[in-house]
């Protein structure tokens, strides 16, 4: 359980040896991301959600992005070459398959490389031994991961179940609502996951299609502005370039000793790992507004619970709901890894009824709020949609009235 | 990196261990014609290894390490297997992450060295096992050679998973009884030399590690024509004497034994015009430079 921070000093920590003011690519301006993030100024766009991720990129001072196609990732994924051919982005090229791509994009890191690369459903699968090598090789790299399902028969649809794959990975995860959270915590992303004391990978996940391939209003900061870039000399391990003497690491490697040192060596990395996603909140809640979580009338007896897609669904059957006069809260979560458990405790403390709705059907997030709250007898875990079904509001609306007693409406749905 | 970097203050010194003391005084950095003639008198780069006693593995380290032109901006990739205790015992810098992703590592490693470093040759040098190389990771090894990755794969084949405890590979010999081949391997070793010709490697060596002179020179071919011209490869036949029912002072016999007229290690060497071309060129230079240096010494002592 997380005991509550405060963000450190209200200010975004930058490396020392950066400058700012000086030029990035193709002329950018290497901002400091405290005016970049908070001061600049922001026009608005109507672009998809694969638009907003080269947006993204573009103003994020990028080393080098390996691509591969998969649904409902391609877009974005050859967007980014684009920047490449334009001059924004330093390297890029398409690899063999997932679990290539991700040890490219590993190979990079470990040579002092500010890396993205994105993914979606059985990529993520295929993918996924990378996952826990990157967090326990401290390597700052941002997938973004587009949700979509991992079940046979093939599906290409939206559905978040591969996101309880990655939860104990060692990454922080991220769950973005909006396109407008995609592209704003993608800058961030690099900005938290780089900091010494986290320095870890970032699977920023968005729900495929309800948010890559709609479009919305999303303001961005000016094109000619950047990130400072990446120092891997501020990194808590050492960078892979033989530029550090290099050491001898071990009299003895560590693999395969049956003895205590052994187990306690391995054991107390994992635990450093997962302690470094931890102390990713203070620097987290600076960018994000002070706080993981996004609420709104606590005061009800019935909350929703919610990440992702979820979220906007759930916004509106509040509004539904509220028609007919029952009142009902909202709790949106941002970040899945590190788990706002001490937020969320505070936040329920009153509640009667709390509802999760997700897109996946196994309720991943259902499980983590009931396994947190006391009294969890209070927590109704959906509803559920699976496979790439949509979740129209009156679903949850249906949902929350049958558990207060009141007959629905006749969803056709449901026969 | 140069000498200079890993060099301690003199207050410092004593503290540190005697081999790093060694690195720093007695190690040859910043030498290009660094040979596996300076054993023995000189640091050698891997200070012990854990592989069983014998074990030809071990020599073809040694070999390796004093044979690469520049370890002062060399960094290893390895796999999982018997190679992966070995390099936490070595000064030079590597990467093990996970088995068969070794190219994969490598390809992302080179070309980020290259964006950080544009003046500055570093050499990226894969270095795993059969497994590693021809089973798991095969993908991956081949992808990279089709991208023309600029970077070096060498491979110690010892015909089977001996980490492990001695599996079937594809680099085993065909008919051989080992575990999981218990009726014996039903397929030809794979020709992972020819393959790798084909695949694009520029330049590909296949022999044994009896011979120093033999090694150090297809190292350093493969790692010049890495560095100018494309993707390299290099299989040393390293047998796992323990998994073939030898005692510990027969690895040699069995590498002069396979690398006789007729055996399936006679030494082998693949490569363009262009890098036959190149490769006289280095020799030529070389050369010169050995007979500059042997000038100069001469007149130090006149």
């Amino acid at each position: 359980m997380n005991i509550k921070v405060a963000p450190s000093s209200g200010k975004i920590i930058m490396s020392e040896t950066v400058e700012f003011g000086v030029k990035g690519p193709k002329d950018q301006i290497v901002t400091d991301p405290n005016h970049m993030f908070f001061e600049a100024e922001r026009i608005p766009n109507f672009l998809t959600g694969s638009e907003v991720i080269k947006e993204a990129i573009k103003r994020c001072n990028l080393d080098m992005s390996v691509a591969y196609p998969i649904t409902p990732q391609s877009e974005a994924a050859a967007l980014i070459g684009e920047l490449y051919a334009e001059g924004y982005v330093r390297e890029y090229f398409r690899g063999e398959n997932e679990f290539g791509v991700m040890g490219e994009c590993a190979g990079a890191a470990f040579g002092g490389a500010r890396v993205f690369t994105t993914t979606a459903g059985p990529g993520t699968l295929r993918a996924m031994e990378n996952f826990p090598m990157w967090a326990g090789s401290r390597l700052p790299i941002q997938v973004v991961v587009t949700c979509r399902g991992v079940n046979s028969p093939l599906s290409i649809q939206p559905d978040t179940l591969e996101m309880y794959y990655l939860l104990e990975t060692g990454m922080m995860i991220w769950h973005a609502e909006t396109a407008q959270d995609l592209y704003d915590w993608i800058l961030a992303g690099f900005i938290v996951a780089e900091q010494p004391d986290v320095h870890v990978p970032l699977a920023l996940c968005c729900d495929g299609f309800f948010v890559t391939h709609t479009k919305d209003t999303v303001s961005l900061q000016s094109d000619k502005m950047c990130l400072p870039p990446y120092d891997p000399y501020r990194a808590p391990v050492p960078c892979m370039d033989m530029e550090n003497p290099p050491i001898r690491m071990m009299r003895d490697p560590f693999v395969m000793k049956s003895n205590y040192i052994s187990y306690m060596t391995h054991a107390s990395w994992q635990q450093e790992v997962h302690a470094a996603v931890e102390r990713s909140r203070k620097h987290t809640l600076v960018i994000m507004g002070g706080s993981l979580l996004e609420t709104e009338n606590l005061d009800r007896e019935i909350l929703i619970v919610a990440s992702g897609t979820a979220v906007s669904q759930s916004r509106e059957a509040i509004r539904l709901l509220n028609e007919e006069g029952i009142e009902i809260g909202l709790i949106k979560i941002k970040t899945i890894r590190p788990f706002p458990s001490q937020e969320l405790l505070e936040a329920t403390a009153n509640a009667k009824t709390i509802f999760v709705p997700e897109f996946n059907i196994k309720g991943w997030l259902g499980r983590e709020v009931r396994s947190l709250l006391p009294n969890n007898e209070r927590v109704i875990a959906g509803p559920h949609v699976a496979g790439g079904m949509t979740m129209p509001s009156e679903v949850i609306v249906e949902e929350i009235k049958k558990s207060l007693g009141i007959k629905g409406a006749h969803m056709a749905s449901r026969g | 990196m140069s000498l200079e970097k890993i060099q301690m203050t003199e207050g410092l010194m004593d503290i540190m261990p005697p081999e790093y003391q060694e690195l720093v005084s007695n190690a040859t950095f910043g030498n290009e014609d660094r040979s596996w003639k300076d054993i023995g008198s000189s640091k050698e780069l891997i200070e012990q290894h854990s592989l069983c006693a014998g074990c030809p593995e071990s020599i073809a380290f040694r070999f390796i390490l004093a044979a690469i032109p520049a370890p002062e901006d060399t960094i290893f990739v390895g796999s999982t297997g018997c190679t992966s205790l070995v390099f936490p015992h070595v000064g030079v810098q590597n990467i093990h992450s996970l088995f068969g992703n070794q190219n994969a590592i490598a390809s992302g490693l080179k070309r980020a060295l290259k964006l950080r470093f544009p003046d500055k040759e570093k050499d990226v040098i894969v270095l795993a096992g059969d497994g590693a190389t021809v089973d798991i990771g095969l993908d991956y090894t081949m992808q990279s050679w089709f991208r023309q990755e600029n970077f070096t794969t060498i491979c110690f084949d010892n015909e089977l998973y001996a980490n492990t405890g001695g599996q079937e590979s594809g680099l085993m010999q065909k008919g051989f009884v080992a575990k999981m081949a218990p009726m014996g391997k039903k397929f030809e070793k794979v020709r992972l030399p020819e393959i790798a010709f084909e695949a694009g490697c520029h330049y590909v060596a296949c022999l044994t590690v009896s011979k120093p002179n033999r090694v150090e020179k297809a190292i350093r071919n493969a790692i010049y024509v890495a560095r100018e011209i494309g993707p390299t490869y290099v299989q040393l036949y390293t047998p796992c004497i323990l998994e073939i029912g030898k005692q510990s002072m027969e690895g040699l016999d069995e590498m002069k034994d396979s690398e006789a007229i007729g055996g399936r290690f006679v030494m082998k060497e693949l490569m363009t015009d262009e890098v036959r071309e190149f490769l006289k060129e280095k020799d030529a230079e070389q050369k010169e430079r050995k007979k500059l240096a042997k000038a100069k010494a001469a007149a130090v002592t006149a």
